[in-house]
């Protein structure tokens, strides 16, 4: 079978800092790493494979250097890669994006399965998974954290809910978006980097006009959504101490508790 | 498509260097440069005084998107109960739909769920649209998306919010895609833009290092998410609402997906590092025994337990839930710090809390210094008494 799995090259975010001045975000000298969800969907492709004849190749956009993400993705054991890298493609929003990999995907011939992250840890949207889905009009299941059996024309997994979890049979092919499972995600090996990294590595980069798109459909230009303004979000502390008797005290806390959402 | 600054025209007034959302704009000798990171977004355009920045890109054409009226909410059902997030939305639709002049409306989709248009209407919907078939008994993506596409196909809703819960999660971009629509996730703000009349759409990103405020100018419904939680529920008492009912056309053969089975679990404990709500306690809390009453305090408020490394060291906490330089870094939105002294090292764990409650015997804990609101009281007093109101202000908001 032919998996296709989305990775995509983030900040982590856990170091992200503000600059205290201009409110921009400091991204010099952020590490970046493959986002943690799309690890794991990598992780259930290469367990796949050892299971059942699969190919896993790996599909990603982002800038030129974002092609260290398909190498380390190739370095934990994916089979092949396509990067799709293009000026034109800058600025996109989920709608412009899921266009471009869907794009992508359609020219990269026969799927059987496409596995992707819940949501990257920049965005935090869970919208491309689902937007790659319906644009390819295919089933898709989210949240999915064990693919429990893998047949021929369908799959059973299941999905995590908030109180629970449902068992879903899909038909195939099919779109998954995956989170954390039991399956940790295996470190690459130093010999399949050091292939990665050479020039006949199976890595393809694929710009505007090799997914037959226009510049116009893509990135910032084919975007429904614009970022209007960004700010760094306020936590002054107020440093305000509430005095009176037990009960009034509490029942003034409640009162900001409340005021500011937080029960 | 590109963006240039003429050099001649530009005087280094920064006014670009802030209004770029990317960072990608820097004043180099005097003059504005525009770098890598420049996704020709145009703000850097509006912003100049002198209209020294220059673009090769046609202008886009707003389309005319008149005849799409009103705010519509998808109304989540689990088993023919109304999910929370829902009538939250009812409300904050409300406050758009005044504005714009315009009226609510609730899609209510199921299988004999015709019983829950009463609360829609009683909570904010002018209209329920109702669809009920077996086929939708229980949540499936596409049976969701294409009642979803007819109804937006029939009715041209000028807004749409869904809550963003699991299912909303999975069915907001489908139907975004499947209509022609943009959408944002898991805004945390909602308003209407006082001159062009569209929504403002303000939500976290990067790990929630930065608010954005995002448009949607070029196609309807403007498709939003919220997370549960986040709007206040208003009543709207006393109003009629009429129902629509919409006979959906979507088949089995159409869905690809099958539930073999939903099961329910008691709610386990979440990573501490994801939890939003966190009760901690340090040596002022004891013993066992009094960290019994901060759970009482955690489950009533939906939060996870947490404590300093005394807490742990006496055994009254797992290592997995002590916060600070040698535990985990925690950043919830409300982090309630009860009899611990706020030592540096605890300190460095928990201080990007959005919001820091301390209580404390000792007026001169440190902890005082980084809370947001503090209490000098004994946690034996504070603490049962704050379970005891939460829990009435749940009792009232959940009835």
């Amino acid at each position: 079978m032919n998996i296709i799995v989305l990775i995509k090259q983030v900040p982590n975010t856990t170091e992200v800092k503000l600059d205290p001045k201009t409110g921009n975000l400091i991204r010099e000298g952020v590490e970046t790493i493959i986002n943690p969800d799309d690890l794991h969907a990598l992780e259930a492709a290469l367990a796949l494979k050892e299971t059942h004849e699969a190919v896993v190749t790996v599909l990603s956009m982002g800038p030129p250097q974002a092609i260290d993400a398909v190498s380390e993705a190739m370095g934990m054991g994916a089979d092949k890669a396509v990067f799709l890298s293009d000026r034109a493609f800058a600025g996109a929003d989920t709608w412009a994006t899921s266009y471009t990999l869907g794009k992508a995907i359609q020219h990269m011939g026969e799927v059987d399965l496409i596995l992707a992250g819940r949501q990257a840890i920049d965005g935090d949207t869970a919208q491309v998974g689902p937007q790659v889905a319906d644009f390819l009009d295919l089933p898709q299941v989210t949240y999915v954290f064990d693919i429990q059996a893998v047949h021929a024309d369908y799959v059973v997994v299941k999905r995590r809910l908030e109180d629970g979890y449902e068992r879903i049979q899909c038909r195939l092919p099919a779109l998954l978006t995956v989170i954390p499972g039991a399956g940790k995600p295996r470190y690459p090996m130093a010999s399949r980097l050091l292939l990665a990294c050479r020039e006949k590595a199976p890595i393809q980069v694929w710009n505007a006009a090799d997914i037959r798109v226009t510049t116009a459909e893509v990135g910032l230009e084919g975007s429904l959504t614009q970022v209007m303004r960004t700010f760094a979000p306020k936590f002054e502390r107020r440093g305000t101490m509430l005095e009176g008797g037990t009960v009034d005290v509490v029942r003034t806390l409640t009162a900001h508790l409340r005021e500011n959402k937080l029960v | 498509m590109a963006i240039w600054v003429e050099v001649d025209l530009c005087d280094g007034c920064r006014r670009c260097v802030r209004a770029c959302p990317y960072d990608a704009v820097e004043i180099r000798e005097g003059k504005a440069h525009i770098g890598d990171r420049c996704t020709s977004c145009g703000a850097c355009m509006e912003a100049c005084r002198n209209e020294a920045i220059l673009t090769d890109a046609q202008p886009r054409v707003v389309p005319d998107f008149s005849d799409y009226k009103g705010v519509w909410v998808f109304a989540e059902q689990r088993g023919g109960e109304l999910h929370r997030v829902s009538v939250e939305l009812l409300g904050k639709a409300q406050e758009l739909a005044t504005q714009l002049n315009q009226t609510v409306a609730a899609v209510l989709i199921g299988d004999g769920v015709a019983g829950l248009a009463d609360t829609l209407v009683e909570f904010g919907a002018d209209t329920v649209y109702l669809v009920e078939d077996a086929i939708l008994r229980d949540y499936r993506t596409e049976a969701y998306a294409h009642v979803f596409k007819e109804l937006v196909e029939a009715h041209k809703p000028n807004i749409l919010l869904m809550g963003a819960t699991h299912i909303g999660r999975d069915l907001a971009p489908r139907v975004s895609r499947r209509v022609g629509s943009g959408l944002t996730a898991d805004c945390t703000e909602l308003s209407i833009d006082p001159d062009e009349g569209i929504l403002l759409q303000t939500r976290p990103a990067f790990g929630g290092n930065v608010m954005a405020t995002i448009i949607n100018r070029y196609s309807r419904p403007q498709m939003a998410t919220v997370r549960p939680g986040v709007m206040e529920v208003v009543s709207a008492a006393g109003t009629q609402g009429s129902i629509v009912t919409h006979v959906t056309r979507v088949s089995e053969d159409r869905i690809g997906t099958k539930i073999l089975e939903i099961v329910k679990e008691p709610k386990t404990h979440t990573d501490l590092t994801e939890a939003k709500v966190i009760v901690a306690g340090g040596r002022g809390v004891g013993d066992a025994a009094g960290f019994e009453l901060l759970g009482e305090l955690a489950a009533a408020l939906g939060a996870e337990l947490a404590g300093t490394r005394v807490a742990f060291e006496e055994g009254w906490i797992p290592a997995s839930r002590q916060v600070g330089q040698t535990g985990v870094t925690v950043r919830p939105d409300l982090y309630i710090a009860c009899g611990l002294s706020g030592a540096i090292q605890h300190r460095a764990g928990m201080m990007d809390s959005k919001f820091i409650v301390a209580i404390n015997k000792d007026p001169y804990a440190p902890i005082f210094k980084v809370a947001d609101w503090g209490i000098v009281g004994d946690v034996f007093d504070v603490v049962p008494e704050l379970t005891a109101q939460v829990r009435a202000v749940c009792q009232v908001m959940c009835d």
